[in-house]
């Protein structure tokens, strides 16, 4: 139909072709995720498709240019607003006004979190921390790992430490997945069954028997806190579930303050804004204190018979201040014990200096938890991982 | 430039896929540009009935890569065949020939079992390649597959270098259970499949099942179809569609609303998850019948 390679390309002064390639780079300011090769493609497939055709060019646009759903849902509003003549003129002129802010709901939701974070930040002591500017960077990245989730100030540096988190979190499966390849290929020879199978083979042993020992790959359950006092906190962590959960299969989620819900389905969603307006939904009640006993009792209620086996690590997070009776607490942590594999209570106030777990619902829970470490900032967070392994 | 398209579209429905213009059209420039196309979209939607008819279409063998945990190149590239390497050494045994000669020998294309991905680019006319849910292999077969995609060559350190003879035409799936890279993203055209329109599913459905009514296949249609906006674990894709639709014409049911028991007990064609089947309580399925009506 077409000839393999446009011959526009050749001709850059055409006027399309500039309008074509300015397009692209206003998605690209709009985050999706495009290059020079894009850039050259759109070309083609303008070419192909026949540009005057709207329809068609929208389609081969889309196809080319979004990489997901969440592309795939923000595409024909941005295509509009660039090619439909009525907006034409605003989006030329000042490409910035017509962005489309991913962040806005980060913003709307976080702004409290972010105005408290400044309060707290007066003990920061590295100036650097305050440099919102910058997103990216290996400098920047190392600062981030060692200051504190409390002392971020700004609304980029909260993203950019979301990304960091979700992508720790990823980093930990494969780690988790790599120990248990490598531990299967250490395991000794079952010489007795490798004989009897070489014998097919003339007595080469060919196949090799080996003896090991099952062992599965642990099943994340995480637990998180959202009350008022881990609210600094709380966007963090679900977005290390996040993270968790689309990388192992079988992990699951749970918030609680005053009562538990479900949030795996909420979190897995491949759209940012809709995942925490529906979270802020799910949340509603965030400050009526926090009843971790109660909800406890009733993960185990409903949910613990069928998502905590021999295989399941509990991860709870939490500072441990509960409303609630510290015997049910205990009562609670029990039961779960006995069922899971280990249970490990992450604890944010532990990274800082001269905390120590009083608090009556952490004393009640102590005893039962295999793994206490703290998680404030990124660091911590990554020295669990070969912990976690070991469990 | 429209009628091609329609062309396309009416090629498609021929061989027994109805497809959506926008996919059609996607589907048009992945084989002129030849770039791989991702497909993603719920299960159910009719992801890898694509690839099957795009094979049909242009009469050409599919070969089909299902992806799962663990899977490696012996299973997805290339495997020696090592029992017939081993007598083909015994039988040598008694030959004068050199170690060398012996070794080319057994490390020859003789000797190679051809896994999916080496063999959709050994083939003498394109097949189609389908790599059924990518998103459950590992992120290193995912590495692996993307060199193999940008560059068509795959390297068996005994043999050298395999260059494709012909280009595949390749689908991937992914049911997002887990997130895919950027660069295997980025690679390819992406169309996001959604659940069918009223009309679409309807005309699947007559194609399907020629000798149902025109009548009980919009109500099956209808009813599913507000079987989806409810809030379920798992929604009923085509396929489930078919099934039910099957199921009642085997049981001489002319319309749903005469047999709302019949209607109830065959509901285990679309509801799969014992909460789904509890949260559709009779009078819900009623409500549907209703609508659908």
């Amino acid at each position: 139909m077409a000839p393999a390679e446009p011959t526009v390309l050749a001709q850059p002064a055409s006027p399309w072709v500039t309008r074509l390639v300015d397009f692209v780079r206003q998605a690209r300011h709009n985050g999706f995720r495009l290059g020079i090769q894009e850039e050259i493609e759109a070309l083609s497939i303008a070419e192909r498709v026949n540009i005057s055709n709207q329809q068609r060019l929208r389609w081969g646009l889309r196809s080319l240019m979004c990489c997901d759903r969440e592309d795939w849902q923000r595409f024909d509003e941005l295509f509009d607003r660039y090619w439909l003549p009525s907006n034409r003129q605003s989006m030329t002129e000042s490409p910035n006004r017509g962005r489309i802010d991913r962040g806005a709901g980060l913003a709307r939701l976080a702004s409290g979190d972010a105005e408290r974070t400044a309060d707290q930040a007066e003990d920061g002591n590295d100036p650097e921390a305050h440099d919102g500017g910058t997103r990216e960077g290996a400098s920047h990245r190392e600062l981030n790992e060692r200051s504190d989730f409390r002392q971020l100030q700004d609304e980029g540096q909260m993203q950019e430490m979301e990304r960091l988190v979700e992508r720790l979190a990823r980093r930990i499966r494969r780690r988790l997945t790599r120990r248990q390849k490598v531990k299967r290929l250490g395991q000794r020879i079952h010489l007795r069954r490798t004989i009897r199978a070489s014998l097919r083979y003339g007595g080469t042993p060919l196949d090799l028997v080996y003896r090991q020992r099952r062992r599965d790959r642990p099943r994340l359950l995480l637990l998180l806190d959202v009350s008022r006092s881990m609210s600094f906190y709380s966007y963090l962590f679900l977005r290390f579930a996040r993270g968790i959960l689309r990388s192992f299969k079988d992990a699951d989620a749970f918030v609680y303050h005053t009562r538990l819900v479900h949030v795996s389905e909420a979190l897995t969603g491949h759209n940012l804004d809709a995942m925490r307006t529906r979270l802020a939904v799910l949340s509603a009640g965030w400050s009526g204190g926090t009843r971790i006993g109660d909800s406890l009792r009733a993960f185990n209620r409903d949910y613990g018979r069928r998502t905590v086996n021999g295989r399941t690590i509990v991860v709870i997070v939490s500072d441990g201040y509960d409303t609630g009776e510290p015997e049910t607490l205990s009562t609670e942590m029990a039961s779960l014990k006995s069922r899971a594999r280990a249970v490990v209570w992450l604890n944010p106030l532990l990274g800082r200096e001269g905390y120590q777990p009083v608090a009556k619902g952490m004393q009640a829970a102590l005893p039962f938890v295999d793994l206490f470490a703290p998680a404030n900032n990124l660091q911590s967070l990554a020295a669990l991982e070969p912990r976690l392994a070991a469990l | 430039m429209m009628d091609a398209l329609a062309r396309f579209q009416d090629d498609l429905q021929a061989v027994g896929y109805v497809a959506e213009r926008d996919l059609v059209s996607t589907l048009d420039l992945a084989v002129q540009m030849r770039k791989p196309l991702l497909l993603e979209g719920d299960a159910g939607v009719g992801k890898t009935e694509v690839a099957k008819a795009l094979s049909r279409l242009f009469d050409c063998q599919l070969i089909r890569l299902q992806c799962y945990e663990g899977l490696d190149t012996n299973a997805a590239v290339y495997e020696w065949n090592y029992q017939h390497q081993l007598m083909a050494i015994k039988l040598q045994e008694r030959d004068e020939r050199s170690a060398s000669d012996a070794e080319k020998h057994i490390f020859s294309r003789t000797y190679l079992l051809e896994r999916p991905l080496l063999r959709a680019i050994s083939q003498t006319e394109s097949p189609v390649l389908l790599v059924d849910e990518i998103d459950r292999a590992d992120e290193e077969f995912e590495a692996y597959l993307l060199e193999v995609l940008s560059d068509f060559q795959i390297t068996i350190p005994e043999l050298g270098t395999v260059k494709a003879t012909t280009l595949p035409y390749v689908i991937l799936t992914s049911n997002g259970t887990r997130e895919l890279s950027d660069a295997l993203r980025r690679r390819c055209l992406y169309h996001y499949v959604d659940f069918p329109s009223f009309d679409k599913e309807l005309s699947i459905v007559l194609s399907r099942l020629p000798n149902i009514g025109q009548r009980l296949a919009g109500q099956i249609v209808g009813y599913v179809q507000g079987l989806r906006k409810l809030d379920l674990r798992k929604h009923p894709g085509i396929a489930e569609t078919l099934d039910w639709a099957a199921a009642l014409v085997n049981r001489k049911v002319a319309a749903l609303g005469d047999d709302p028991e019949t209607v109830i007990d065959s509901l285990a064609c679309l509801l799969k998850t014992r909460e789904d089947r509890e949260a559709l309580v009779p009078e819900v399925s009623e409500r549907l019948v209703a609508r659908a009506s």
